[in-house]
């Protein structure tokens, strides 16, 4: 049960008082309001994701068509290539995956869906936002450094990225090195909110089983960050070190060690897949109940399993790095580890395929976005599989099979996931709906595209392709004109599928233009708080803050006549 | 799968090939099982203008053995898959037969080094045949390599083999194969070493006894001179 | 001024102490990756015990009876915020600050006769490890003392007590990050 310090302020108004009329920059730039907070990150987001998806379009065009003048960019060299590759990768995963699904949807929903006005350290939210625009901007200005941007992978692996005469890019190495340090600070941060707040600030009656899963899932994902992210952190500031001061924890030549980057790079790198996956359930999971009007299947069994994949996914990581020259006896350590986190991962698809079971299911473009997610992630998850299993692996590895598992998880992750909660959302965060129409084109017109450009790849992993490489005209078993079409396929997928997003910004700006506020408090008759307050909700979210009377899923409680009963109703 | 696409020319080969399919067969079928009841569901229970839906909390032991049970067999299905994992890596990652000859790779950036132990099948005397981007073997012979890189992490992998190792300056990394089959196949580094990473592609050489006796002969101690040292490729 | 969330305590944990929590856990994390990884080099390079010979115990064991004694002073103030008492709290966190003070300039001696003998951070490995884990460390330590001065100037106005403790817990934490430094810097030779 809540348990209160202080006396607590009924009228949200009397403690947000003080504000009164905000200027531009106290409401819009300095804000220490979490939707604000939220926006700012889902837009910084959403703008590095046009920065990576440029990169893309830019180097896929380079493999289609060897040497072209690629429009809007020009030529792409080898070094270019490499830069691209690895910024892709790197901007993907930090400064999109992780700002959207965390930060802006963890910083607008919580507060809501617990019932609170705010977040428990406003000034410190604040504060890890402005370290992670730093960290967008210390990155964006690593490609305009002499030499270009770090070509190393967004894996980093020394000798290469810690000796400026093997990359050749000496001061974007360590411009990327120290953005990607401040990202991991701007999360730290952030976690102490997420955390705090979901812990703490609970409305009265709010028991741990009553929290909405996808808060349980961004406190989880918090928390899994936070535990493995610390190794990396003391890597960091040994490869800064190797790159600009000549220590050599990394050279082999000074007593150093090459393997031991890999083994922090991964120890992070394995968790940090779940720190991404987890939100991206938790809003899929949200929004299939709310449209299958179902109940979350198993709410504690899902839960008990979350947490147990986290432990788990400790214990996998060199995985990674079977081939790389670690004692071959400890391959067969985490091919057991990796084969036995299938197995929660599979049972949390069943609950999801349970959850529909007996539903009554209605295909709004949330809804659409939120099961292509289960359906598209199973294929990464399958895939997975046989990559976890040692001696296949060994043939696995580095190809675009790899490539092409990790983009069957991470696309469904980060851009399938953001689109569900940003299209589900939006009338809450806008006050108003977005286009039912273009939300469908947009959705076919991206989910089809994205299977065309995967699935060659599988194809052309399994022919032995391997990754990061610029033109495989120099490789005669790859050089053949029937793998060039794939390659070639593949492209004009990305074309197409990059040329649909026009469709997503068009409805997001007339949706918001519209004149009327026609999406009202809870368009979807979704079960949690956020759809009590107003849309948009008004500084300090509630007029009087609610209590909680039950679960977050009571869709089709027989004991009422609607066929759901929001938390914050009383009996 | 991959057979589908390019040969199986070690020993191993098919061992790797067959393990790749039985994860397929394991995991196949639950995987278009699954995916099939997703969409089946989404069908069946699509909205009805007078339906309400059920109100399933998943508590019930009724309910949730429809989960339990087939994460249970989930279970099953990985144990197959490791002991087949296992023994296929046992047998080419730490098992080394006794090899005919040993041959030296070294991995730079951005050329691979070859070093064969010539005529008299020693490595490290004055007959070793030293080439650039290309290995030349002998089919039907158990080979070792000791596997070393000048600068950066590289990795061999020759993909009709099915096999791959990092090299990591500072080590010496052994491993083996033995070719089954005659051909020209591809090298490819699978680790990123630098702006020259796809250029370093290099090509194996399947021989026959005959063939690669032939070509040992044709290695005078004239053209040993010339490639004794790789160079750097210029970009 | 305070959002109603921060006056809240649904899990019975005060919310500062639990934000407290999470960022010393996350430096256990930072600290225990670098540990570990000196370990695992040290284990498999037997000559570090050599190099390891030249760090100075005495230095070392001072700066751990500093430390100890400053941690027992930010307990005493910690005492005083409970009992009221915010004039002594403050006091004796700006003993606890002068422990710092003492502890930076010990290290800055220390770390100057070592350079000075040609022990530099790019020596050699075990070296570097010294450095950067000793280094880092001391960075807590400065930053834990300027916290401290901070909370200090709010409690001798009996205002804000509840963050003695909260500055306490972070200055055990980094007080038990040199109790495992000490050992396997100067004391594993």
């Amino acid at each position: 049960m809540a348990e209160l310090i202080q006396p607590e302020a009924t009228q949200v108004d009397d403690a947000h008082a003080h504000h009164g009329e905000q200027s531009f920059w106290s409401k819009y730039v300095f804000s220490t309001d979490h939707k604000m907070i939220a926006m700012q990150y889902m837009f910084t987001g959403m703008a590095m994701a046009l920065i990576g998806g440029f990169m893309v379009y830019a180097f896929r065009m380079q493999l289609a068509f060897p040497g072209i003048e690629v429009p809007f960019y020009g030529t792409v060299t080898p070094a270019q290539y490499n830069a691209l590759v690895t910024n892709h990768g790197t901007i993907m995963i930090f400064w999109v995956a992780m700002p959207v699904l965390i930060a802006a949807f963890g910083n607008f929903l919580i507060p809501l869906m617990i019932g609170c006005d705010d977040m428990v350290f406003p000034k410190v939210n604040r504060l890890s936002y402005q370290i992670f625009l730093l960290s967008a901007v210390v990155l964006v200005c690593s490609f305009f450094v002499q030499g270009g941007g770090f070509g190393g992978g967004w894996t980093a692996y020394p000798p290469l990225s810690a000796k400026a005469a093997y990359s050749l890019t000496g001061l974007g190495s360590s411009l990327w090195l120290v953005a990607v340090a401040l990202e991991f600070v701007a999360f730290l941060l952030g976690g102490i909110n997420f955390v705090t707040t979901a812990m703490n600030a609970r409305a009265p009656g709010m028991t741990m089983y009553d929290i909405p899963m996808v808060v349980w899932m961004i406190v989880i994902a918090s928390i899994l960050f936070m535990a493995s992210v610390g190794p990396l952190i003391a890597g960091a500031v040994m490869l800064f070190m190797d790159q600009n001061i000549g220590t050599a924890f990394f050279d082999p030549d000074k007593g150093g060690d090459p393997i031991l980057w890999q083994h922090l790079f991964w120890f992070f790198g394995h968790p940090e897949v779940y720190v991404v996956l987890l939100p991206a359930m938790g809003i899929s999971m949200e929004i299939i109940c709310t449209f299958a009007r179902k109940k979350l299947f198993a709410y504690k069994t899902f839960l008990y399993t979350t947490f147990g994949t986290g432990v788990l996914s400790f214990t996998v990581w060199a995985h990674h790095q079977f081939v790389a020259g670690i004692d071959p006896r400890m391959a067969h350590i985490f091919t057991v580890t990796t084969l036995l986190i299938s197995i929660p991962i599979a049972e949390m698809v069943f609950i999801y395929i349970a959850t529909l079971y007996g539903g009554s299911i209605r295909l709004t473009t949330p809804m659409l976005w939120a099961l292509a997610f289960v359906a598209e992630f199973m294929i990464g998850g399958v895939t997975g599989v046989v990559l976890g299993a040692s001696g296949a692996d060994i043939y696995f590895h580095d190809t675009y099979f790899v490539l092409a598992h990790f983009h069957y998880t991470f696309f469904p992750i980060a851009i399938i996931g953001t689109f569900a909660g940003f299209t589900f959302w939006f009338p809450k965060m806008f006050g108003k709906m977005m286009n039912e129409t273009l939300g469908k084109i947009h959705f076919w017109g991206t989910i089809i595209p994205f299977n065309c450009i995967f699935i060659p790849l599988f194809v052309l992993g399994a022919a032995g392709q391997h990754r990061r490489v610029y033109s495989y005209e120099n490789f005669p078993d790859l050089a053949l004109p029937h793998f060039q079409d794939m390659r070639q396929f593949a492209t004009i997928a990305l074309l197409v599928m990059l040329g649909f997003q026009l469709v997503f910004f068009y409805n997001c700006f007339i949706s918001w233009r519209k004149k009327e506020m026609d999406a009202g408090k809870n368009p979807w008759k979704s079960n949690t708080l956020e759809w009590v307050a107003e849309s948009p909700p008004p500084h300090g979210n509630f007029p009087e803050l609610p209590h909680c009377y039950r679960g977050p899923y009571e869709y089709g409680n027989p004991d009422r006549e609607e066929d759901y009963f929001p938390q914050n109703l009383p009996a | 799968m991959p057979q589908l696409y390019l040969e199986a020319l070690s020993t191993y080969a098919t061992d790797i090939d067959n393990l790749i399919l039985l994860v397929a067969v394991l995991i196949g079928p639950w995987f278009i099982l699954c995916e099939g009841i997703f969409f089946y569901f989404i069908f069946r229970f699509r909205e009805k203008p007078d339906g309400r839906s059920e109100y399933i909390s998943g508590e019930d032991p009724k309910h949730k053995r429809w989960i339990t049970i087939p994460h249970l067999l989930v279970l099953v299905c990985d144990i197959f898959i490791v002991v087949g994992a296992v023994q296929v890596w046992y047998g080419v990652k730490q098992y080394l037969p006794p090899p005919y000859e040993t041959v030296r790779i070294i991995g730079q950036q951005w050329a691979w080094t070859f070093v064969h132990p010539g005529p008299d099948h020693v490595l490290g005397t004055a007959d070793d045949i030293t080439t650039v981007d290309e290995l030349h073997v002998e089919v039907g012979k158990v080979y070792h390599f000791k596997l070393e890189s000048r600068d950066v992490l590289h990795s061999f992998s020759v993909p009709v083999f099915r096999l791959k190792q990092d090299a990591i300056p500072g080590r010496i990394i052994t491993g083996w194969f033995e070719a089954t089959g005659v051909g020209e196949y591809d090298i490819q580094c699978a680790e990123l070493c630098g702006i020259g990473h796809g250029l370093m592609a290099a090509r194996i050489f399947l021989e026959s006894p005959e063939s690669h006796a032939a070509w040992i002969a044709e290695q005078s101690p004239f053209q040993l001179a010339t490639v004794a040292t790789a160079s750097i490729v210029e970009e | 001024m305070r959002p109603i969330a921060n006056t809240r305590s649904a899990a019975g944990i005060p919310t500062g102490r639990l934000a407290v929590w999470w960022v010393v856990a996350s430096e256990i994390m930072i600290f225990g990756g670098l540990l570990a990884s000196y370990v695992m080099h040290r284990l498999g390079n037997p000559e570090w015990a050599g190099y390891a010979a030249h760090t100075n115990i005495w230095f070392g064991g001072t700066n751990t009876f500093v430390l100890l004694t400053s941690s027992l002073s930010a307990v005493l103030a910690h005492q005083a915020a409970e009992a009221g008492d915010g004039k002594k709290a403050a006091r004796l966190l700006y003993f606890t600050c002068l422990g710092a003070v003492v502890f930076v300039c010990i290290k800055a001696f220390e770390w100057t006769t070592e350079i000075q003998a040609g022990f530099t951070i790019t020596s050699n490995t075990f070296w570097s490890f010294y450095y950067t884990a000793a280094g880092i460390h001391a960075l807590h330590i400065i930053a834990g003392g300027v916290i401290m001065l901070i909370v200090a100037e709010s409690a001798k106005r009996n205002e804000e007590l509840h963050r003695v403790e909260l500055i306490g817990i972070y200055w055990h934490f980094v007080d038990i990050v040199w109790i495992f430094l000490f050992p396997l810097l100067y004391i594993a030779k």
